[in-house]
């Protein structure tokens, strides 16, 4: 097995490079100046029904009115699917496809990740970013790999921050934090419109559709697992990942929250997440916990496993070894 | 039903005529309204980045205004209690005005919820039945019925009395006296469920803390007080209204004991989490002195208790009180020392350091500026105008019969 001091690899950069393509529509929608509104707020109710239109994600009388998910029934979802198809269409020219995978009958999904393996080179944060549509601009990630002083599991001693030549760097561990996918999620509790909710393999959900942006679920994760669009996400056409799941990777619009899923829409079709596939050093490890054989269920059964803040009984379906 | 019309006509009439100065003061509101409504289209239009809010720091001046306001709805209890379960009759005489207050503070709550969210147009989630509604888990679903039921009742008790005082006739006491009753204990629950909001958040410990509620609950009955104090005087000053000196002086004895309390929750709360240095002092630490370097809490937090304890000694101390100027100030330092307090000092370090361990410090910008001071005006301005009909009417000016009599 791969140790640690074997591996080292260089740490990819979290800024990107390029200029990204704004796949925004509107113009006149995100550039104008503060100045300019409040000169003109005398007609300002005015203006905001105007400009409101043109917002990227201001919905269409049709969206206004939709149903939350749980209450839609198969022929809604293809409608629905079909008009966020051409939507993405006419803003990107991306032709993607919209599949809405169910859970499995019989599978609990389980993550687990060899904290003696890790080394932080962040490559498991990139390909999250890109097979799950997260934008560049702001840049907005689901994973957070944390640099760890040996000797220590306090996060205050800890930095996500660090951009050394190479990586491991001596006297430090890495820990990636992501959605543990909680039994006793916090977030789903705090959701006044239940727009998050547990599915029955054990992935937490968010329709995108429905969120308020409040925020509430942000405050309650106890991981830092969700990221708000504080602004309209931009992602380059070319990097639009066509493949897209409704409750996980399709594109989002500002002022909702969002969150790791498992890759629902790779792991219910069979394959694993993005994440492991592109792990360097094994270290990520995921699957079905009813399987006895599976490699995830060994891990759990033989490991030294543990899970984060196990004070707060979140029950986390993320489980951290040093093996 | 004519009657209501013309009770309709009648307020109106009243709030549209007024004085010069009158002019001048709502021209001043509507001015910061009008600030307040342009910054808001602004981040109506780019997004939530228009603040300086972030994903470690998800809840900003917003929240911290909606906490802060909740508590002073709830104060108006403070009156209430007074008039009606121990039949003081100077309170009784001014209780309308403060149920009125409370009208005018829960709109100015429910504008800085509104503001604060990313998607406005989906608000009707939030409803019950048409909606989808996380009810009973979710406790920002038990502040929606909890602020909405405030404000029906408030609304509906303060109509009802000026309906009745305008028309001429004696309320009927089983029409109102009920709906009182249930206020006072509504009130309670407006700002328990809003406490409740933060310390059932297992993932923040600073908030996580059985004192939370009562500290709200001190901290409202301090500050709400304070400004009713403040409001009377004015009323009695600009308005000709005869708000008897024994009413002001009944609700200065309730800040001296409230702020007292509200003082040492405080301070049993700080000593708890310093004295035993657990990590989930953190917070506290980051309050109070700062962490790793960033302090930009730290000034306003000793500020907002030297206000605290300078308000105290006054409301204790007969010859400072007795003094109608340094009352008004020690009044003032009530309400700005809690709003530091409770809004700002208790929201922000509860989210630092973040649940990974990262400091990050949180100014509002300037949009959140605006659209802050412009709801705050919005609430002065809904207070004045219900102020200038209620008044005429509570002073049987405005009546029935005689419609054209306010000038």
């Amino acid at each position: 097995m791969a140790t640690d001091t074997d591996l080292h690899a260089e740490p990819s950069a979290l800024e990107p490079h390029e200029k990204l393509a704004e796949t925004k529509l509107d113009e006149h929608g995100s550039r104008r100046t503060f100045l300019k509104i409040a000169g003109a707020s005398a007609a300002g109710v005015a203006a905001a029904a105007a400009t409101g239109c043109g917002s990227p994600g201001a919905p269409t009388t049709e969206e206004f009115f939709r149903q939350h998910y749980k209450k839609l029934n198969d022929e809604d979802k293809k409608k629905i699917f079909a008009r966020i198809e051409d939507e993405v269409r006419a803003r990107s020219g991306v032709s993607v496809h919209i599949s809405d995978p169910p859970p499995i009958e019989g599978v609990d999904f389980a993550y687990a990740l060899n904290l003696s393996v890790c080394n932080g080179s962040r490559r498991c944060v990139e390909a999250c970013a890109r097979e799950n549509n997260l934008p560049d601009d702001p840049e907005l990630r689901y994973i957070r790999v944390m640099e760890m002083e040996v000797g220590s599991l306090e996060f205050e001693e800890a930095t996500a921050y660090y951009e050394p030549e190479k990586v491991p760097e001596k006297k430090k561990f890495y820990l990636p934090v992501q959605c543990h996918q909680c039994d006793n999620p916090p977030c789903v509790k705090a959701c006044p419109v239940g727009a998050t909710w547990k599915e029955q393999d054990g992935i937490v959900v968010v329709d995108y559709s429905w969120c308020i942006g409040c925020r509430f679920c942000v405050v309650a994760c106890p991981y830092f697992a969700r990221r708000f669009n504080w602004e309209e996400p931009t992602i380059a056409p070319e990097r639009i990942n066509p493949t897209q799941g409704y409750l996980s990777n399709r594109l989002r619009h500002k002022g909702v929250v969002e969150k790791c899923t498992f890759c629902l829409h790779r792991t219910r079709a069979g394959r694993m997440p993005a994440c492991l596939e592109a792990c360097p050093t094994g270290a990520r490890k995921f699957g079905n916990l009813n399987d006895p054989e599976g490699e995830i269920r060994k891990i759990i059964d033989t490991k030294r496993v543990y899970v984060l803040k196990e004070d707060l009984a979140t029950l986390p379906r993320f489980y951290y070894y040093f093996g | 039903m004519r009657d209501l019309i013309r009770f309709g006509f009648a307020i109106t009439g009243a709030m549209i005529r007024g004085g010069r100065a009158y002019y001048l003061w709502v021209a001043f509101l509507c001015g910061w309204v009008a600030l307040g409504v342009a910054a808001y289209l602004h981040q109506f239009e780019v997004g939530l980045v228009a603040t300086n809010m972030v994903d470690q720091i998800p809840w900003g001046a917003y929240i911290a205004n909606f906490t802060y306001l909740v508590g002073m709805a709830a104060a108006a209890v403070m009156l209430v209690i007074p008039a009606y379960v121990y039949h003081d009759h100077a309170l009784h005489e001014v209780v309308v005005l403060g149920e009125l207050l409370a009208v005018a503070v829960l709109t100015m709550c429910l504008m800085f919820v509104m503001v604060d969210i990313g998607r406005p147009d989906r608000f009707w989630h939030l409803m019950p039945v048409i909606g989808r509604f996380n009810w009973p888990a979710s406790m920002l679903s038990w502040d929606v019925i909890v602020l909405n039921g405030y404000l029906v009742l408030n609304f509906y008790i303060t109509s009802y009395l000026l309906f009745t005082k305008f028309c001429g006739r004696e309320p009927d006491r089983r029409k109102y006296v009920p709906f009182v009753f249930l206020a006072i204990f509504w009130a309670v629950t407006i700002h328990t469920v809003t406490a409740f909001l933060y310390s059932g958040m297992g993932a923040r410990p600073h908030w996580n803390a059985a004192i939370l509620a009562p500290r709200f609950l001190a901290s409202a009955f301090a500050a709400g007080p304070s400004l009713m104090i403040i409001a009377l005087s004015i009323i009695r000053d600009k308005m000709g209204f005869p708000v008897k000196d024994a009413a002001l002086n009944r609700l200065r004895q309730i800040v001296a004991v409230t702020m007292l309390i509200n003082l040492f929750f405080f301070f049993s709360e700080i000593f708890t989490e310093l004295y035993s240095f657990k990590h989930h002092a953190a917070s506290m630490r980051y309050l109070l002195f700062g962490l790793h370097g960033h302090n930009k809490l730290v000034p306003y937090i000793w500020g907002a208790m030297a206000l605290d304890v300078f308000a105290a000694a006054v409301f204790l101390t007969p010859k400072l009180h007795r003094n109608p100027r340094v009352l008004m100030v020690g009044c003032g330092s009530a309400v700005v020392g809690v709003w530091v307090e409770k809004g700002m000092g208790l929201v922000i370090p509860g989210f630092v350091p973040s649940p990974l361990g990262e400091v990050v410090d949180y100014t509002p910008s300037f949009t959140e500026f605006c659209v802050s001071a412009g709801i705050w005006a919005m609430g002065a301005l809904i207070y004045t105008l219900l102020l200038k009909a209620a008044v005429p009417i509570e002073l049987g000016k405005l009546r029935i019969a005689q419609p054209e009599a306010v000038s």
